[in-house]
């Protein structure tokens, strides 16, 4: 019911059928050389973008000054590492990419004048960017009107499917319907008590968590909201003490989990022993380095990747990164989804045979990345991803190990009906 | 008003100073610009009414307000307010669980527009809630402190705590407010698309306009009698109190104009960018604005528009050069201003500039003695 298959054998056909093309084709592009391509530059882009007969130019839009630096700097670094990767096998239609990169500054309306900046005036062929919602929010309206394309890899809210725009992280239906059905079946849970950093994205997730878990029959026995920033968890923590739930289901955002995991673990619950057992969907790897592994030891998180994924792209990706950005570097879930981004628009500008923005968008609905560290994904018409949820048991290295996987691919459901 | 009070209203060096800035502003941007600098223009110059504000609040009465921002976020709240109900129609809402209602609310589960919201339905109320609404804040807050006497530092941290107080406010009621993502996507003002290109030129020249008009209010208030009350006031309260003046009454009248100078910026800031944040209402903002005023000079009207496009080039442009490091050149270039030029940029017109246009304009006619001082010194 939850789980829909995206054609249980095509995976493995459609790599078979692209190394082979991809074997076939090499030889080939290498005869035909710059010339022949460097002909049809006005044929692939006839919409006036940044396009020469050698390069491609793309905007990385993300805050590396401010409060999000922090989060962000992942996000910028996976779309570097993609951008030469993809330079180093030749580029997109034998043109290499060179990116623009614009800093939103931790600020909404910034992240709305630099958007349009990279379209109006260097007339980018695609963005990378953007990781609040709020940041989102403001440049969509720019990327509608002037019809540019945005990669977007943060998991979010949902409620929103836009034709210029490829939402590479999970939507809240992804991250938290099989999450909370893991509980339950695995742990018994049969109460909850929700709670949350005060803006959008958990309010909205909530909601659905609440929905979903009322659809189950089972029980939310709280549910609370603190500003970004809160430091102060003392007052809910003994409320919870008092309620006894099953499953502290958390969605802290930001500086405060450092705050609320170190308050909780000084209340005297430990999340070892899972009683409570405590659930989230906005602990990264990344926010654990600030938490802290001791802190969070214990702790499940529910998303669709963790740097300790085992399987060969993952091994290759975090090999590749630590290469380029540091050995002590950490990959969080977003990071990787940044990380598709590149890859996506690469897929879909060779599928389209163009660099024209409307081509692309008619282009990547069906767009299969095999290579993904995360495994398999593919694009869903409504322009979200197709991907695995897992859920990972944080460990005292700060790392998560991998408990469980949905079998198949969750279906992204950006208006998820009856949970609204 | 004869045209010798004209004259003594407007001085020919000032005049000067107002003809070549409407010059810059009208004829060399437009033209030498496209539309997408023109509009970064457009938006700078809504925070030079702030600025404009500022000269008269703290270069003129003294009092230095850090909440600024407060006035231009409820300015251009009230403005999107009206913007956005406009672009929640039920026809371009009905995938929403309550159609017919912003977004935000819809996402919040509100199921019926709340009732503060309802007259933002029409323009005309919507206009004067941009100047009103702000004015009559101001004035309870200037009423609560002026009256008692409470000035100086104290006034400053206060107005700064207002600033927090609204943000944590707009943030936390994000069902009625739209929180932390602000009111955005706006479209259209009465069915006209303010995003069109069209649309921006115009809305230019309208702020543009507008801000003209404001600085001739600005200029008759600190020409009248009343801005050389605030001048005495700034330099020597008691005695300006001992002569009979309700010095509070000055100060809460200058402080409300200060307020709605901000938001008509904050209305027209909504208007031209498409959206309205409260990453405009809080402390960091209401600062940098001051700093645009401290650049241009706090004693000039024109310093204040000057200084304000100068920072917010500088910004746009380190920001646009050294993604990664622009915050430390924007942090040189005011260390350099404090240093430098204390007096901002009219004080290195005023010492440079001016005496060699006066005596320009004293060679141009018959010799007489110089005209007033644009810019009243301290000195």
């Amino acid at each position: 019911m939850l789980t829909k298959f995206p054609g249980s054998k095509k995976p493995h056909s459609s790599l078979r059928r692209r190394i082979l093309q991809g074997m076939l084709a090499l030889p080939a592009a290498m005869l035909l050389s710059h010339s022949a391509l460097a002909a049809s530059t006005a044929e692939v882009n006839t919409t006036g973008l940044a396009v020469t007969d050698s390069t491609v130019k793309v905007g990385i839009l993300h805050s590396v000054t401010g409060t999000m630096a922090i989060s962000e700097t992942g996000s910028v670094q996976a779309e570097k590492l993609a951008i030469d990767q993809i330079n180093a096998m030749g580029g997109v239609l034998g043109r290499k990419i060179e990116f623009i990169q614009e800093d939103g500054a931790s600020d909404w309306p910034t992240f709305a004048e630099k958007s349009k900046k990279l379209l109006v005036n260097d007339k980018v062929a695609a963005v990378f960017g953007c990781w609040t919602s709020a940041s989102r929010k403001a440049v969509l309206p720019v990327f509608e009107q002037y019809n540019g394309m945005l990669y977007y890899p943060t998991f979010y809210e949902g409620l929103e499917e836009s034709p210029n725009v490829i939402y590479t992280g999970q939507e809240a239906t992804q991250q938290i319907l099989a999450g909370i059905d893991w509980v339950v079946k695995e742990k018994g849970a049969k109460s909850f008590y929700l709670l949350g950093s005060d803006y959008i994205w958990p309010r909205t997730s909530n909601k659905i968590a609440r929905k979903h878990i009322e659809k189950l029959g089972l029980k939310v026995v709280g549910e609370e909201y603190y500003p970004l920033g809160h430091t102060q968890f003392n007052s809910v923590i003994n409320k919870i003490k008092l309620k006894k739930p099953d499953v502290i289901y958390a969605i802290v955002v930001g500086g405060s989990n450092v705050a609320f995991y170190k308050q909780l673990k000084a209340a005297g619950i430990d999340m070892t022993k899972e009683k409570p057992l405590v659930l989230t969907i906005s602990v990264t790897e990344d926010e654990i380095l600030g938490i802290g592994g001791e802190n969070m030891v214990g702790a499940y998180a529910s998303m669709k990747y963790f740097q300790s994924l085992d399987n060969d792209n993952n091994k290759k990706f975090v090999e590749a990164f630590k290469a380029k950005w540091g050995k002590d570097i950490v990959i969080g879930d977003v990071t990787q989804a940044a990380y598709l981004g590149p890859w996506l628009w690469k897929a879909a500008v060779e599928k389209a045979g163009s660099f024209d923005i409307d081509k692309i968008k008619a282009a990547s609905p069906g767009i299969e990345l095999t290579t993904a560290p995360e495994g398999y994904v593919k694009i869903h018409p409504n322009h979200h991803l197709w991907s695995k949820t897992r859920i990972g048991h944080a460990q005292l290295d700060g790392q998560y190990k991998v408990v469980y996987e949905t079998k198949e691919l969750m279906e992204p459901d950006p208006f998820p009906e009856g949970y609204q | 008003m004869s045209y010798h009070g004209f004259k003594s209203y407007l001085p020919q060096q000032d005049l000067l100073g107002f003809a070549l800035l409407a010059i810059l502003l009208l004829v060399i941007f437009p033209l030498s610009m496209d539309i997408f600098r023109l509009n970064l223009v457009g938006k700078y110059l809504t925070y030079a009414f702030v600025a404009l504000g500022l000269v008269l609040c703290w270069g003129y009465g003294g009092i230095l307000s850090l909440g600024q921002g407060v006035f231009f976020g409820l300015g251009g709240y009230c403005m999107a307010m009206f913007l956005k109900l406009e672009a929640s129609n039920p026809e371009a809402t009905k995938i929403q669980s309550t159609p017919g209602i912003p977004d935000f609310m819809d996402w919040n589960q509100l199921t019926e527009l709340p009732f503060f919201w309802q007259p933002f339905h029409s323009l005309t109320f919507t206009l004067i809630a941009v100047i009103v609404v702000p004015s009559i804040f101001a004035y309870f807050i200037g009423v609560a402190m002026f009256k008692r006497r409470v000035g100086g530092v104290y006034f400053a941290i206060i107005t700064q705590a207002l600033a927090a107080i609204l943000t944590i406010l707009i943030i936390g009621q994000q069902g009625y407010t739209g929180g932390v993502n602000g009111i955005t996507d706006l479209r259209t003002l009465k069915g006209w698309d303010i995003r069109s290109d069209e649309a921006k030129y115009i809305l230019y020249f309208v702020n543009v306009a507008i801000l003209f008009l404001c600085l001739f209010a600005a200029q008759y208030v600190r020409k009248s009698k009343l801005g050389r009350l605030l001048v005495a006031m700034r330099e020597r309260e008691d005695r300006v109190r001992f002569s009979g003046y309700d010095v509070s009454n000055f100060k809460i009248f200058v402080f409300c104009l200060g307020a709605a100078f901000s938001a008509i910026g904050g209305a027209m800031f909504t208007l031209q960018v498409g959206f309205m944040s409260p990453s405009f209402v809080g402390i960091v903002p209401s600062i940098e604005m001051v700093i645009f005023c401290a650049v241009g000079g706090r004693l000039s009207l024109l310093g204040a528009v000057y200084g304000t496009l100068l920072v917010n080039w500088a910004k746009t442009s380190f920001s646009e050069s050294f993604p990664e490091l622009w915050l430390l050149a924007m942090g040189g270039l005011f260390i350099a201003v404090v240093l430098a030029f204390p007096n901002g940029l009219a004080g290195l017109y005023q010492t440079w500039v001016a005496p060699r246009v006066d005596k320009w304009l004293a060679n141009l006619k018959t010799p007489r003695p110089l005209t007033t001082n644009p810019l009243e010194s301290r000195s």
